[in-house]
């Protein structure tokens, strides 16, 4: 189990690292994919395979298809290269990477220093997780319920508007009352996330 | 199982955070900057985990499912601006933004 957790660490280190040097947006979603799986593992050596399985389901399954959904509406696969021509250079990360590596260094001293702790790691099984969520963390569970839906709320919201400001005021209703799409408008089949109303073609 | 030193996984978490921190600084793609925001959300997670399973507690991890519920509504309405972005400005770099125009 010890080499199963030193061989994720290090595949987690790596494929984030090509996540943020990558020019192609798939490319780098897919390393983090990779990314995400390998911290997965790294969860269940230490113990901890509920949230092992949550990582996989929701980082892994929901919110990288979410990013991928988002990049293939946007069409940027290729354009993504050339929005960023001359500041990708490796002298790019001369800056950032040495104020993060100083960090890192912080970071290793404060927890190499700390508190005497070496004893090893111990299993939490999700019957303890589910006590404690529904239990001493019952308002958290209601409060996390609330964030979600404000942001499905919020997401809706941010999606209904984003054809409005292109089009003037006249413009779109006179293309309601038409029943037709105006050209620089999306056709709706692009956008399965926004459900068309029935009735405003009628 | 119980071989792994605990450290080891608080610098596992700590590299992780400090190469999204980069990303963030060095980016200029806006699924990029999301991208990165998710691996730092996630090494914090991780941190977590970690504390938890050393000391026995089933804290860490529901600390963790928090996380995770939050950076799915990040990276929801994050998503969603990205669209915006890129009907206003016609790129996703977010130097392009760097203007406010009321």
């Amino acid at each position: 189990m010890t080499v199963v957790f030193y061989l994720a660490a290090a595949v987690a280190l790596v494929s984030t690292l090509l996540v943020v040097t990558r020019r192609n947006t798939i490319h780098a979603l897919l390393y983090l994919v990779v990314s995400l799986l390998a911290v997965a593992v790294v969860f269940y050596t230490l113990g901890a395979p509920f949230v092992a399985a949550l990582e996989v389901i929701i980082y892994a399954g929901a919110i990288i298809v979410l990013f991928l959904f988002t990049v293939m509406l946007l069409n940027v696969g290729r354009q993504a290269e050339g929005d960023e021509p001359p500041r990708l250079r490796p002298i790019s990360f001369l800056g950032p990477g040495l104020l993060s590596a100083a960090l890192l260094v912080e970071l290793a001293v404060a927890i190499s220093t700390g508190p005497a702790a070496r004893t090893g790691v111990h299993a939490v099984p999700p019957r303890a997780v589910g006590l404690s969520l529904y239990g001493p963390y019952a308002i958290g569970v209601e409060l996390a319920s609330t964030l979600l839906l404000a942001a499905l709320i919020g997401a809706r919201h941010l999606g209904q508007r984003q054809r409005e400001p292109e089009l003037g005021p006249g413009d779109a209703a006179e293309a309601r009352r038409a029943g037709t799409t105006l050209p620089g408008e999306p056709s709706p089949s692009s956008e399965p996330s926004l459900p068309q109303p029935v009735g405003r073609d009628a | 199982m119980a071989h792994v030193p605990f450290e080891y996984g608080l610098y596992l978490a700590a590299a992780l955070f400090l190469v999204g921190l980069t990303g963030v600084l060095v980016r200029r793609n806006l699924i990029f900057v999301l991208a990165s925001i998710e691996i730092m959300l996630n090494a914090a997670g991780l941190a977590f985990v970690v504390a938890g399973s050393r000391w026995g507690q089933p804290d860490g991890q529901v600390m963790f499912i928090f996380i995770l519920a939050m950076a799915a509504a990040e990276v929801a309405v994050g998503l969603a601006l990205a669209l915006l972005f890129r009907r206003a400005f016609g790129s996703l770099d977010i130097d392009a933004a760097s203007r406010m125009r009321g």
